[in-house]
């Protein structure tokens, strides 16, 4: 087991809201989430549930102007990123936490070489400035390039993103979050856009990196087969909320929030039985989120209660934590 | 480079444009009613004086014909004589252009500077009092037409606060620099008459002002809304959150892909500058070609309406050239596509 006292990020009662036309979307509502040092935390639950928004808050890169953050905390290493100094928030990005996107095409900016973005990382982090060999940033480019095994990475410096498949673009995106060391990366479904053979080997090559590396990483995925291999620990999102959270072993083996449970149904079984019919219903609309449980609408179990109050994480046994009345029925 | 060729075809193609242009205003110019022989030599003229005139300006001839006199003289420089000048017209456009080139290149670069500037700051504080004022500013920028706009400048600065001239290129008295370019500013500029050129400085100030305001401010609205709309882009917060200080992310990562649209938009209103320089021309007694063509217009001087429309043409042409180069150089999907077929 991991050192259990050495909690690296933990993310308290976070809420985001997003202005929009009309109002706020209130995306994220209480989101906790917790990462030890040297821990993979997988991070799932379907599209639009607020995952990225999540990872995003971490890193204060949300689209500048847009976004509310009326209460929560998130600590990195005891210190709270949402009270960081301009400066602080400046270290906190350029040598603590590294984040890949889930679109390598839109997360590499189409009109500056490859060189160009990847040298201006190597510049602004700590790689460069504490380099004991004196490298300079083209040599540490390459080295990042080679270091996720892209052909030819000296000619790949003078390239632009279009020139590249989407395979090596992530690929590239992957060298820049590693060009210098971090202590935590935020992978976002970052095979997602890809074919699912590249899928597979930028899986492969990011769970290479964090056991050589031994980093931290939080891994927002679809595939609850890939957080079950490559996580210590999955979180269960559903519409802004944490619903369930566990080790792979014990959240595949004895899910208890509802929602778990349809998720883990979803899955398509590769001996057969067509298609599952998975979680009737969609996300609730995030304008007028229902009171209480934003899970209920969609739940064969709900409650009265369910209504009232949001249902706070309850600990059903060590490390197994769930969002869900049903646990204190 | 596949660039240099996408180039050739550019100018190839704009050579057959700028043909067509001429076929279609040398029509134009002489279906118009109205007889230019009648009109160079005034009613009284007797009738063979006339008809002496429409065959040495093979009026007689058939259209076709006639395009071919004309254009044969174009090609070898010769683009007729004026009937209200009497002079070459060659002549007159090699005196007259100059002016408007000086006032239309300053306007430019005073529109691509302030239109950025202006849009940049708009961008960077949105939704506060300074994006208000700008974008106040620029619904009258627009809607103002540049010859309102001299006019109100000629009052202030001409009249209630007269602190720069407002006629003419130059003021009497100063001694014009020897003509190299016909850019008085860059003349003076290159024989060291210091004199000269900030006396001619000064008189460029309000009519290219006055011209370029229109443009200026619909290219820093555009230069505003792209850099809101890219500010959202993914590549922004990943290159934020690689911890990129905010100064190089502004004017690096954020401002090269957000002015690709606003140097497009530039090279048309580079062009158009010289239809809104007539008005300007005339206000500020500046002798330019727009003045000249237009008043050839009014005498169906038809030389000299088919010499102005086709330098109006070569230059919109060479300008969207530039422009063409300056958006490749930018934006390499555009530089790439023409050797990849993408």
């Amino acid at each position: 087991m991991k050192n259990q006292e050495n909690i690296l990020l933990n993310i308290k009662d976070l809420h985001v809201w997003y202005r929009v036309y009309g109002g706020y979307l209130k995306v994220l509502n209480g989101v906790h989430l917790m990462v030890r040092e040297g821990e993979r935390v997988g991070l799932v639950g379907e599209a639009g549930c607020g995952k990225t928004t999540t990872m995003k808050s971490i890193l204060q890169i949300l689209p500048p102007g847009d976004f509310h953050i009326p209460q929560g905390q998130i600590f990195y290493k005891g210190q709270d990123v949402l009270k960081m100094s301009f400066k602080e928030l400046q270290r906190l990005r350029s040598r603590e936490i590294a984040m890949i996107f889930q679109d390598p095409t839109a997360a590499l900016n189409p009109v500056f070489i490859i060189g160009t973005q990847i040298g201006d990382v190597i510049k602004y982090s700590a790689a460069f400035e504490e380099n004991e060999h004196k490298e300079t940033i083209k040599e540490q480019s390459i080295k990042a390039l080679k270091e996720v095994y892209l052909p030819d990475p000296e000619r790949m410096l003078i390239n632009y993103p279009l020139q590249l498949s989407g395979g090596m673009k992530q690929r590239v995106c992957i060298a820049m979050a590693i060009s210098s060391p971090r202590n935590l990366l935020i992978a976002d479904e970052p095979g997602t856009s890809l074919d699912v053979t590249i899928q597979d080997q930028i899986m492969r090559l990011l769970n290479e990196i964090v056991e050589k590396r031994k980093t931290s990483i939080i891994l927002i995925t679809h595939s609850l087969g890939v957080a079950k291999e490559m996580t210590d620990r999955i979180y269960v999102m559903y519409a802004g909320t944490i619903v369930e959270t566990a080790t792979p072993e014990v959240l595949f083996k004895n899910p208890v929030h509802p929602y778990t449970k349809g998720l883990l149904a979803s899955v398509p079984k590769i001996s057969g039985g067509g298609i599952t019919k998975g979680i009737p219903g969609k996300l609730p609309s995030y304008l007028n989120p229902p009171s209480g449980c934003r899970f209920q609408l969609r739940c064969e179990q709900g409650d009265p209660i369910c209504s009232e109050k949001p249902p706070q994480l309850f600990e059903v046994e060590k490390d197994h934590l769930v969002a869900c009345y049903l646990t204190q029925r | 480079m596949k660039f240099g060729s996408f180039l050739l075809k550019r100018l190839l193609l704009s050579i057959f444009v700028i043909f067509g242009l001429s076929i279609v205003i040398f029509i134009i110019a002489r279906v118009v009613p109205g007889d230019p022989a009648r009109m160079a030599l005034g009613p009284r003229a007797p009738e063979e004086v006339v008809q002496r005139l429409r065959q040495e300006m093979h009026l007689d001839k058939p259209l076709p014909e006639q395009y071919f006199y004309w254009i044969r003289g174009v090609l070898s420089g010769d683009f007729g004589r004026s009937l209200v000048t009497k002079r070459a017209v060659s002549e007159d456009i090699k005196e007259f252009l100059p002016a408007t080139m000086e006032l239309a290149i300053f306007a430019g670069i005073l529109m691509a500077i302030f239109a950025v500037l202006l849009g940049t700051l708009a961008a960077r504080y949105k939704d506060t009092w300074v994006d208000s004022l700008i974008r106040t500013l620029s619904y009258f920028g627009v809607a103002i037409p540049a010859f309102v706009a001299a006019i109100i400048f000629m009052l202030l600065f001409g009249y209630y606060w007269p602190i720069l001239p407002v006629l003419s290129r130059l003021s009497p008295g100063i001694i014009p620099p020897v003509r190299i370019t016909g850019l008085l500013t860059l003349d003076s500029l290159i024989q060291g008459n210091f004199v000269a050129f900030w006396d001619a400085f000064k008189h460029l100030i309000l009519p290219s002002v006055a011209l370029s305001l229109g443009g200026l401010f619909q290219e820093a609205r555009i230069t505003r809304s792209a850099m809101i709309e890219n500010i959202r882009k993914d590549f922004l917060s990943a290159e934020r959150g690689y911890g990129i200080p905010e100064r190089v992310i502004m004017f690096k990562y954020l401002l090269k892909p957000s002015l690709i649209p606003t140097v497009s938009m530039m090279g048309l209103d580079f062009a158009s500058l010289f239809a809104n320089a007539f008005l300007v021309e005339t206000i500020f007694n500046w002798p330019g070609i727009s003045r000249y063509g237009i008043s050839a217009m009014m005498h169906k001087d038809l030389s000299v309406i088919s010499a102005v429309i086709i330098v109006f043409g070569a230059i919109f042409v060479v300008a969207n050239i530039i422009v063409d180069i300056i958006v490749a150089f930018l934006d390499p999907r555009v530089r790439l596509s023409t050797s990849r077929g993408i």
